[in-house]
């Protein structure tokens, strides 16, 4: 396969699950403001939360640089709508639209139908409208358009290379944003007591659960209260979960493993050796060294394997 | 001064429905408007939503336009495309032959058929491709012969397009949109059908590769997605199953072309090139291209890669070559000419030059290496101050043009603002060469949406139809008896 078609169905694939992911941080985001002030223990108070998503997805100084006021408003204009940030939902679906049309020969005319018609629908949106009609809808419908062309991809796409490049694209993203996701948590509470499950704890734990459609499982596996260990132990370590760091893992170290020959190695040992964490980790090591710490390093390894991956089979060289 | 009449593709002058034409007629009366216009609008999401839109690609909505699609076919009896194909097969064979006398022996020059000079200093005329041997002798691999027609059985090529012919996606989306929007129509007919164009393409495509190359790696070369055909290059790569490469993904080493995959280089065989001459190698051609491959010309000639179209087709499609064509087919295949060329007059000679001069009002004027209904004058057409300031142009480089008559082309009726009216069109088939010579049956057909117009390009706003050809002509108006139920029979055979 071309490199550079490679790179395209990657890069598409990590612009929709990209997608997918922010509004699956701001619709949380959204919720947790509908959380009574009153259930707020003493001693702790509350991080601005709209400051949230830009924090943990990396881009509050190119927001700053944008607006000068922090405010609900702005923040969902900065993420949603404006496609002078790359990693806006709509220059999200903007850039993996335009990923397809340059290889749509790659791709089922499904995919590229469905995809497209994605794009059509959502370039004539504002945020006007999008307010108007409710911001839940907004974020239904771009979950509902990500599993649409995840479901197109596998029901009718060649399992050849491409595909592989597909699924890694996209499980290279939702590992990044998973973490990114979980760590929300480390940034909503300024001053977080040691104690646990008081009732704001509950919420904002169980809001992490539902943003990445985990709450019911929890449910289903623990049935139980909700603690910051069992959560990690969900979100990270079991490799059952669809959003987990660990079935992220399995899926980019077997994808790599099979790509991997006597001159692309390094991509695959980097994979195994992150992926030997997740398979062989205790939410104890995690604790001890700490949630946020643990996550800020996993999520410097999956930037550096990204390097790794472009390296060696995106960018063309002379081989 | 009367009007002039036209030949309409679909009604006779005393106003009865064409033989051809009388079943869609009887379908086009009986359905509801209301369903009509639903189809239509139909039809242009669809055609959104699938990405078939051309032009100018910019960032922001509405830089992406369709090309307005007609739901009334062009119909064409099968007894007239015959002739018509083998009208098509003929020129092409003959200037296939004409390129490969041209770049090596150049017997019809010193036969004394067409001045030397004429060839030789012709700015498409590339002197590297002489001498160079091509695969099977063929130059223009896929030829796009624009035909259009004047009266009753009486066809006329208006052009050849031997460089990057292209609109052979519109007319297979087109039929794949008749067929979805009304179905009842194929079961009632036998049209020809016409989807098997990229297998024939691949199966030639295939046939050019240098000798003793069993399984020949086939790509299409893209200019990339700003081109205005970019999605038929796309369509074309997907439906053949080929990788559509852009000149940055292919490289030359030793002579031989190679593309970059994610398992390191691969060879490439033949290209399906969709990038003019000009901005094919900038080591041999323009040197500021960045659409190119260095090195690929050289390859070239070392016989290690093919390329479809051939480089130096240029010189048999310019305009100023176009009235020597039945020239041509006498002298290589010793036949007359079986399409109608149209009279041309060469402003370079002072004799035609004069009389065009005094003919402007009459005629046509054409630069030599226009193209896309640019850089062109409408006699008839124009207004006098337009007609003033071309005949400037003239003067000033009178060998840059060529005239001819103003044809009356034929019409067919179309859906306009106003409802149904006539509207004038042209024909676009396609003609394969590589094995053999091979064309699907019809073309793309299109339309002048413009009252009065004639100018079909869709850079100029025209639209297009769907082309039908019948397999068997409806003889007369009497229901067929056993034979219209075995050609239902075949039509459900065909599923």
């Amino acid at each position: 396969m071309l490199s550079r078609t490679a790179n395209e169905l990657y890069w598409m694939a990590r612009h929709i699950e990209r997608a997918e992911n922010t509004a699956r941080m701001l619709d949380i985001t959204s919720r947790m403001l509908l959380l009574p002030y009153h259930i707020m223990e003493p001693g702790q108070s509350w991080a601005e939360p709209w400051a949230i998503p830009l924090i943990t997805t990396g881009l509050a100084t190119s927001y700053y640089e944008r607006y000068t006021e922090l405010s609900a408003g702005n923040v969902l204009q900065f993420l949603i709508c404006d496609r002078g940030n790359p990693s806006s939902i709509m220059s999200c679906m903007y850039s993996a639209r335009e990923s397809a049309r340059a290889v749509r020969g790659a791709l089922t005319s499904e995919m590229y139908e469905d995809l497209n018609a994605t794009w059509l629908e959502l370039r004539s949106k504002n945020i006007d409208e999008i307010y108007s009609a409710g911001l839940s809808e907004f974020f239904d419908w771009v979950k509902t358009r990500s599993h649409l062309f995840r479901g197109v991809t596998f029901g009718t796409m060649l399992r050849d290379e491409g595909y592989r490049f597909i699924r890694l694209g996209g499980f290279m993203e939702r590992a990044d944003n998973t973490a990114r996701i979980i760590d929300v948590k480390y940034h909503t509470l300024l001053d977080s007591a040691d104690e646990v499950g008081g009732a704001v704890d509950y919420y904002q734990w169980s809001a992490v659960l539902r943003s990445v459609s985990a709450f019911e499982s929890y449910r289903r596996i623990y049935r139980d209260v909700i603690t910051p260990v069992r959560v990690a132990e969900l979100l990270i370590l079991r490799d059952d979960m669809p959003r987990s760091l660990h079935m992220c893992m399995n899926a980019i170290y077997e994808i790599l493993t099979e790509f991997s020959d006597a001159s692309t190695r390094e991509p695959a040992r980097l994979a195994g050796e992150l992926h030997a964490q997740l398979h062989y980790g205790r939410t104890e090591q995690i604790f001890a060294a700490g949630l946020h710490e643990y996550l800020m390093a996993f999520l410097d390894k999956i930037h550096r394997l990204g390097e790794e991956i472009s390296n060696h089979f995106l960018v063309p060289t002379n081989r | 001064m009367a009007a002039a009449v036209y030949y309409d593709e679909m009604q006779a002058t005393d106003g009865a429905v064409r033989a051809h034409y009388r079943e869609f007629d009887a379908w086009l009366k009986n359905t509801p408007s209301t369903r009509i216009a639903q189809k239509r609008a139909e039809a242009d999401l669809a055609f959104h939503r699938v990405g078939i839109t051309f032009a100018v690609y910019g960032e922001e909505s509405g830089t992406e336009r369709l090309i307005p699609f007609d739901i009334i076919p062009r119909i064409i009896p099968e007894a007239e495309w015959k002739r018509l194909e083998a009208g098509l097969k003929q020129r092409v064979k003959a200037l296939n032959l004409f390129l490969g006398d041209i770049y090596h022996d150049q017997a019809i020059l010193d036969a004394g058929f067409i001045p030397r000079e004429k060839v030789v200093n012709n700015s498409q005329y590339r002197a590297g491709m002489r001498g160079v041997d091509v695969p099977g002798g063929i130059y223009a691999h896929i030829a796009g012969i624009d035909i259009v027609r004047a009266g009753e059985g009486e066809f006329y090529v208006l052009e050849d397009n031997l460089r990057v012919p292209s609109g052979v996606s519109y007319m297979l989306e087109n039929r794949k949109m008749m067929m979805r929007l009304f179905p009842e129509l194929f079961a009632k007919q036998s049209i020809a059908p016409v989807e098997h164009y990229p297998n024939l393409l691949l199966e030639n495509l295939r046939a050019v590769a240098p000798a003793g190359i069993a399984n020949p790696v086939v790509v299409v070369l893209t200019p990339g997605v700003y081109n205005a055909a970019y999605f038929e290059h796309s369509f074309l790569a997907q439906q053949m199953g080929v990788e559509l490469v852009e000149g940055r993904d292919l490289f030359v080493k030793n002579r031989m072309v190679y593309m970059h995959t994610t398992r390191g280089a691969q060879q490439v065989d033949v290209i399906y090139r969709r990038i003019d001459d000009d901005y094919l190698d900038p080591e041999a051609f323009r040197p500021d291209s960045m659409l190119g491959v260095p090195g690929l010309f050289s390859a070239y000639q070392a016989g290690n890669v093919a390329l479809a179209n051939a480089i130096g087709t240029g010189i048999a499609d310019d305009k100023s070559m176009y009235l020597h064509v039945p020239e041509m087919i006498r002298f290589y295949l010793s036949e007359e000419p079986i399409l109608n060329t149209v009279p041309t007059w060469q402003l370079r000679l002072k004799k035609d030059l004069a009389y065009v001069l005094a003919h402007l009002a009459e005629l046509v004027v054409k630069e030599v290496h226009g193209a896309g209904g640019y850089g062109m004058l409408i006699g008839p057409a124009a207004s006098a101050k337009e007609r003033e300031s071309f005949r400037e142009r003239i003067i000033a480089q009178p060998d840059k043009y060529i005239a001819q008559p103003t044809l009356s082309l034929s019409t067919c009726p179309t859906f306009v603002e106003a409802g149904i009216a006539p509207r004038h069109l042209d024909l676009r088939p396609f003609v394969v060469s590589g094995r053999e010579v091979n064309i699907v049956p019809g073309g793309l057909t299109r339309v002048a949406l413009r009252e009065g117009s004639l100018v079909v390009n869709s850079s100029q706003g025209g639209g297009t139809k769907d082309t039908w050809v019948l397999e068997h002509d409806a003889q007369s108006s009497e229901p067929a008896g056993p034979e219209g139920q075995s050609q239902q029979q075949r039509q459900q055979q065909r599923g």
